[in-house]
């Protein structure tokens, strides 16, 4: 099961990826991190699907993400091809 | 378990300045993640502009040069003519390239320089405390702009990337944005993609990357993600503009991300 | 063997024989045939050159070539030069060694196209914003030309800073016969991989920069630069004499072609029996203060010459201290004066009464 690790005291409390996660599983917590922010937190890490778009909105290398079987992913993030537009 | 996900190699670990919630962070990510996965990190060489990003170059692990206002094109010229081996870009913010910096722009497109720009706009003059920038929309509110632009006195808000699409040197010219996933997923395209083409010394390639400013919007982060959708998306159009491979009437069609492969 | 070659190109092909292969520069008279030559010769020895956009970018794409450990250098004139103070002082601020030349014309403003030396403010104190200076060489003759083009290049290189060669609109158009001597050795360009952007393979990443947002830094940012001017002042002070070794009634300061026509009204006035002699500062910055102040002293009478309403008199003044009036005579507006009116207004300090 994938699992999203924020990194707490990073996190400057944005937002950003709670507001793009499409399980909506990300919260932010009740405590205030090292720089005085309510940081990201999962609120319910089974329903995590991996799909990496809480890491790759977070504009602060807050998020890594762990995982073997991903069941879910639409989109070539890493490909080691970009795609030539228009073909 | 494997690490699916991780900060970049050519990115320091250091935590940025910027605000809450500015999609600089991201732009910085995707630069990053280009350099790895195209190996270009160790013959990198940055420009960093004047403004919110000046101190990019904390945050990688690539040589960088620090330009005068508006200057980094040049710069750049310079570097690349000296050492052509060398992967330069420039990261450059709206009130950097669009306004003191729009002559070296221009021209540095216009010679075809075989560099890459990242002009990040986001409508406002961010470090010097929320002015007006030739890219303040009509109405918008800013600190000299208090009433709003008036495009009677100000003018209309400049669109860079159609005015590099005038010039007849081949170049690479897309405006994209990091408000959105897809959105984030083909910016990060079209910065592979103005890398491999500036590896393959092919001509100038430019990515506009709309993006917010929370602090001087004065709105919460999200809440800027769709203001950026609503205000800015509207009269900046996303699409490519100029493009190396296609003829000039194919152009406008958007670099969409490939179908998925299950790893 | 000698070549006999315009100013402008001799300049041009200085700065190839020091080893420059990067030249970036706008038109601008009386300097325009630095780039014409350079367009040519740039290529026949995979050399680079660009036409900027405007002395702005000329200037900051020398910025970004030196900043990658390259030789590279700019020529202009007066009124580009000025547009170009900005990035003097950024190179200044970053160390980078870059060589910048003015050829100097009329001003203020458009001023003119004929020579003048009306920059010497502008030269010497530095030209843009921040306690930063640049080394000045000004050459009296189109060899003097030549070889203080290499010698900039060598110095630019000793102490990662910009250096500035100054000759005035004569400089740049007579034609004389000249030659090149071996190229100098660039002291400082083994270790460029300690500072310059090559790349960051297998080493800590290199930023060049000016910026120092922590004040202690930047004012240690500042003493690293006040300790080179320190060098120079005891290193590079450079200049020469004519007929300064006997009894003179006159001493007088003039530096580039005002020199070699005050040598002229120096020889007539000898055949009147008035001995006038004439100290040439070659370096304009480190100025020779000491040598003038010694010489002020044993005269008693001081003459500044220069085609520019007064500026280097001051120094002159500052240099021979206040027991000494330093008298000033010029021309302005393009016009080279005559070595008789130059002669007679040493006459007329050299044989007043009061």
């Amino acid at each position: 099961m994938p699992s999203v690790v924020v990194n707490r005291d990073r996190c400057k409390g944005c937002e950003l990826c709670t507001y793009h996660c499409p399980m909506k599983i990300l919260g932010m917590s009740q405590e205030i991190n090292i720089k005085g922010y309510f940081f990201a937190e999962v609120r319910d890490p089974p329903r995590c699907i991996g799909c990496m778009l809480c890491a790759i909105s977070c504009p602060d290398l807050a998020i890594t993400v762990h995982g073997n079987s991903v069941q879910y992913r639409t989109f070539d993030y890493f490909g080691s091809q970009p795609n030539r537009s228009g073909r | 378990m494997p690490t699916l996900f991780s900060p970049p190699e050519s990115m320091s670990q250091t935590v940025t300045h910027y605000c809450p919630g500015c999609t600089h962070g991201v732009i910085h990510r995707l630069v990053g993640e280009a350099l790895d996965e195209l190996g270009l990190a160790a013959r990198a060489v940055g420009i960093a502009p004047v403004g919110c990003s000046v101190l990019i170059y904390n945050y990688f692990n690539v040589d960088f040069q620090e330009a005068p206002h508006g200057r980094a094109p040049a710069l750049a010229t310079g570097a690349k003519r000296a050492r052509p081996d060398l992967i330069v870009f420039t990261y450059q913010g709206d009130g950097d390239l669009a306004s003191i910096g729009t002559n070296e722009i221009l021209h540095a497109a216009n010679r075809g320089e075989k560099i890459t720009t990242i002009f990040v706009n986001n409508a406002i003059y961010g470090m010097t405390g929320g002015q007006m920038a030739p890219t303040t929309l009509p109405g918008q509110v800013t600190t000299t702009s208090p009433a709003g632009r008036d495009p009677s006195r100000a003018g209309f808000p400049m669109r860079v990337c159609e005015l590099l699409s005038t010039l007849r040197t081949p170049a690479y010219v897309v405006r994209t944005a990091v408000h959105t996933p897809q959105l984030m997923v083909q910016t990060k395209h079209a910065i592979r993609r103005a890398f491999e083409l500036q590896a393959q010394a092919r001509c100038f390639t430019f990515v506009e990357v709309l993006s917010t400013c929370p602090t001087n919007w004065g709105m919460t982060p999200t809440k800027s993600l769709e203001w950026l959708q609503q205000h800015m998306v509207p009269y900046y159009p996303i699409g490519v503009f100029k493009d190396p491979d296609l003829e000039e009437t194919q152009l406008g069609l958007v670099p969409t991300p490939r179908k998925a492969q299950v790893l | 063997m000698k070549k006999l070659m315009k100013g402008n190109e001799a300049i041009g092909e200085a700065a190839i024989k020091a080893g420059c292969r990067n030249f970036f520069a706008y038109p601008i008279t009386p300097q325009n045939e630095v780039a014409e030559y350079l367009s040519r010769r740039m290529p026949e020895i995979g050399g680079n050159f660009v036409q900027a956009e405007s002395e702005l970018g000329a200037s900051n794409m020398v910025f970004g070539a030196t900043a990658c450990g390259e030789l590279a250098f700019t020529t202009s004139s007066s009124p580009g030069i000025s547009l170009m103070s900005e990035a003097l002082s950024y190179i200044a601020g970053a160390q980078l060694p870059a060589v910048v030349v003015n050829i100097v014309r009329g001003g203020p403003g458009l001023g003119g196209i004929l020579p003048a030396q009306s920059d010497y403010f502008q030269a010497v104190k530095g030209g843009g914003h921040g306690d930063y200076r640049l080394l000045v060489l000004a050459p009296a003759t189109i060899q003097e030309a030549v070889d203080l083009t290499m010698l900039a290049f060598q110095l630019a290189w000793k102490y990662r800073a910009p250096v500035m060669l100054m000759g005035d609109g004569m400089i740049g158009q007579m034609m004389e016969p000249v030659e090149f001597g071996e190229p100098p050795v660039l002291e400082g360009i083994g270790e460029r991989d300690r500072w310059a952007t090559t790349g960051a393979k297998g080493r800590k990443r290199n930023i060049v920069r000016s910026l120092f947002l922590d004040p202690e830094v930047l004012e240690r940012n500042n003493h690293e630069l006040a300790a080179k001017y320190a060098r120079w002042h005891e290193e590079e002070v450079r200049f020469t004499t004519v007929n300064c070794d006997g009894p003179i009634r006159l001493l007088t300061v003039a530096y580039g072609t005002m020199a070699r026509i005050c040598q002229t009204a120096i020889e007539d006035l000898k055949q009147e029996g008035i001995e006038v002699g004439l100290l040439r500062p070659i370096t304009l910055y480190p100025f020779p203060a000491a040598p003038i102040r010694e010489l002020a002293a044993r005269v008693g009478r001081v003459l500044t010459v220069e085609m520019s309403m007064g500026q280097m008199v001051e120094d002159v003044q500052l240099a021979a201290g206040s027991g000494i009036k330093v008298e000033f005579f010029g021309r302005t507006g393009g016009i080279v004066p005559s070595p008789d009116e130059v002669a007679a207004a040493m006459r007329a300090q050299a044989t007043r009464t009061n």
